[in-house]
């Protein structure tokens, strides 16, 4: 069964069509990448399949499970996470708490007994922190801890976002232009950091990305997105060689005719 | 002149500070709402007087059962503020449902308008029943507690201080709501929801991405807030004895204006934004007539403290522990 299958998803924003049609099906333990001139629809994608907001038409199904009318936050239980296009970071938490959000529904403890119980509850938060430590040690990030995330550098804070998403234990990781700014070098270990991640985590990685070195080295499945539909799919070779994907980037004149 | 003010300071410095903790207390729950939902609740000072109504309802319950002089009265307190935080702490959950989440989406102005409402019906609806219960009377009068004094020679100490005194009630007040606000600042740096609450404070979208459900931690911010404002008012009235449905407005707003002082929605400086309020009211109650040469008399306390908040703000518009905010162009 495909891990993720969308059915023939629209959405409109008053009238404009920002999605139609688009149907497709991601296999389990795969990178898969979504890409696209800017405004293909890329990001609306990622945005209803984690449930900022709902789709006009069509179904979302992870294994084979409904997520239409799911709240972000019971989508993200269910175990899709993401990171974001523009940095979204609690800038003014420690790099360290940033994780520990993301491990919030780890924890067990509910409203009731955090009100009554105090002391009851550190044992279940020393495992979090655990926990969230591991996972800045894996992208990197120990030695800043305690500084604010909002000072980190760029590629930092991008490798925050992963370690963040990652500690809600996702069984899908969305990473929406995750080498956006970053240098040749960063790109690169952020190219090994993903390929980590998918073996050590046994993830199923989607990624929207605009670097054509990074999506051709990395994805298995690649899908081609312009004005909101689904214009091809396939391997890096076949996508690199369809005409209908050069004339989407490049315009009509640079298909030979 | 300033040996007389110099003689009294310390008086000053006591009732200054116990009233700045009940100042403060009420000042974390504006705060807190407004960290959070960028919602001033004006209807917090209300749940602050809800709270002192029903934990004199209570502490009177306990004086007809006979209670009030064989067990510790500290524990009794203890007890009727522990009901009293639940009950107020339920009420502002009620609120945030019913007059605030169905208008999260509209302009805040409008939320504004309906706390003002809540307020309204608060008042009211304390005033109703407690006339209806109290022979129409809407003021109520609690049992006296603490009825000793402690007195702190200080003369003896240095020559130019006068002796300080005040009730036992001074101290409980004085302990009760620190311990209070450490049991926050606890909950809110180090526990699994004190952290959902600042990640939703900051950045609501984003919390509910990471699995956060924001609606459960905006209840719980409220049930914490109200909870601590109805204790204190269990402590005010402890404190003060007689209390009236319109208590919450003026203690309200000066607790709101603590937090502004402090920097709203900040934890901290709502405390130390309290603190000065609390003090400088004090200050201005013992010296401004001696000051002024009889001019103005203590009743314009409130003024002084006001004028230091505007004070304040005109050299640090985000309060005093509030983080400027640097627009990027």
């Amino acid at each position: 069964m495909p891990m993720l299958q969308i059915k023939d998803l629209g959405k409109n924003f008053a009238g404009i069509q920002a999605l139609k049609d688009v149907s497709l099906s991601v296999e389990p333990n795969s990178i898969t990448a979504f890409i696209g001139p800017n405004g293909a629809g890329k990001t609306t994608l990622f945005n209803m399949i984690t449930g900022v907001y709902p789709p006009s038409t069509g179904e979302i199904l992870l294994e084979g499970k409904s997520l239409l009318g799911c709240k972000p936050d019971e989508i993200s239980r269910r175990g899709i996470a993401r990171t974001f296009q523009n940095i979204r970071l609690f800038s003014k938490m420690t790099v360290f708490e940033n994780v520990l959000v993301g491990c919030h529904n780890q924890l067990k403890t509910n409203v009731l007994t955090a009100v009554l119980g105090l002391p009851f509850t550190k044992k279940e938060e020393n495992i979090a922190e655990k926990e969230a430590y591991k996972l800045l040690q894996f992208v990197g990030l120990a030695e800043s801890l305690n500084e604010e995330a909002g000072n980190l550098s760029y590629g930092n804070q991008r490798k925050l976002e992963i370690a963040r998403a990652l500690a809600t234990k996702p069984r899908i990781l969305l990473l929406d232009e995750p080498a956006a700014g970053m240098n040749p070098r960063e790109t690169r270990e952020l190219t090994d950091l993903i390929l980590k991640i998918r073996d050590e985590f046994k993830l199923t990685l989607i990624l929207i990305e605009h670097d054509m070195k990074l999506v051709m080295k990395l994805s298995e499945h690649i899908i081609v997105l312009d004005h909101g539909e689904k214009i091809a799919e396939g391997n890096s070779h076949d996508i690199q060689n369809n005409p209908k994907v050069i004339e989407a980037y490049l315009g009509t004149g640079a298909v030979a005719k | 002149m300033l040996e007389n003010i110099l003689r009294t300071l310390p008086q000053v410095l006591f009732d200054g500070i116990t009233l700045g903790t009940v100042y403060a207390v009420i000042a974390l729950g504006y705060t807190m709402v407004y960290g959070i939902l960028k919602l001033i609740n004006f209807a917090h000072g209300e749940i602050f007087m809800t709270g002192a109504f029903i934990g004199t309802a209570i502490l009177l319950a306990f004086s007809s059962l006979g209670w009030i002089g064989t067990l510790p009265i500290i524990i009794l307190v203890l007890v009727a503020m522990f009901l009293t935080a639940g009950v107020t702490g339920a009420i502002g959950v009620g609120i945030e449902r019913i007059a605030y989440r169905p208008l999260r989406k509209a302009p805040k102005l409008i939320a504004l308008i309906s706390a003002i409402g809540i307020s309204f019906l608060l008042q009211d609806l304390v005033r109703f029943t407690t006339e209806f219960a109290n022979d129409g009377n809407f003021y109520l009068i609690g049992p006296e507690l603490f009825k000793s004094n402690i007195n702190v020679p200080l003369s003896k100490m240095a020559s130019f201080l006068s002796d300080a005194s005040f009730k036992t009630s001074f101290l409980f007040v004085l302990v009760t709501a620190v311990a209070l606000m450490i049991i926050l600042d606890v909950f809110v740096n180090k526990t699994k929801w004190g952290m959902a609450m600042r990640a939703v404070a900051q950045d609501r979208d984003t919390a509910a991405l990471m699995g956060v459900n924001v609606n459960k931690t905006i209840s719980l911010t409220f049930f914490i807030g109200s909870a601590l404002g109805g204790a204190t008012g269990v402590l005010f009235a402890v404190q003060y004895g007689t209390i009236d449905p319109y208590i919450g407005f003026i203690l309200g707003l000066k607790a709101f204006t603590a937090a502004v002082l402090g920097g709203i929605g900040n934890i901290r400086g709502a405390v130390l934004g309290g603190l000065i309020i609390g003090v400088v009211e004090m200050f201005a109650a013992a010296n401004l007539s001696t000051l002024t040469n009889h001019v103005i008399g203590a009743e314009y306390k409130d003024v002084f403290a006001f004028i230091i908040l505007i004070l304040v703000l005109l050299f640090k518009p985000e309060g005093l522990l509030g983080k400027a905010l640097h627009e990027k162009v």
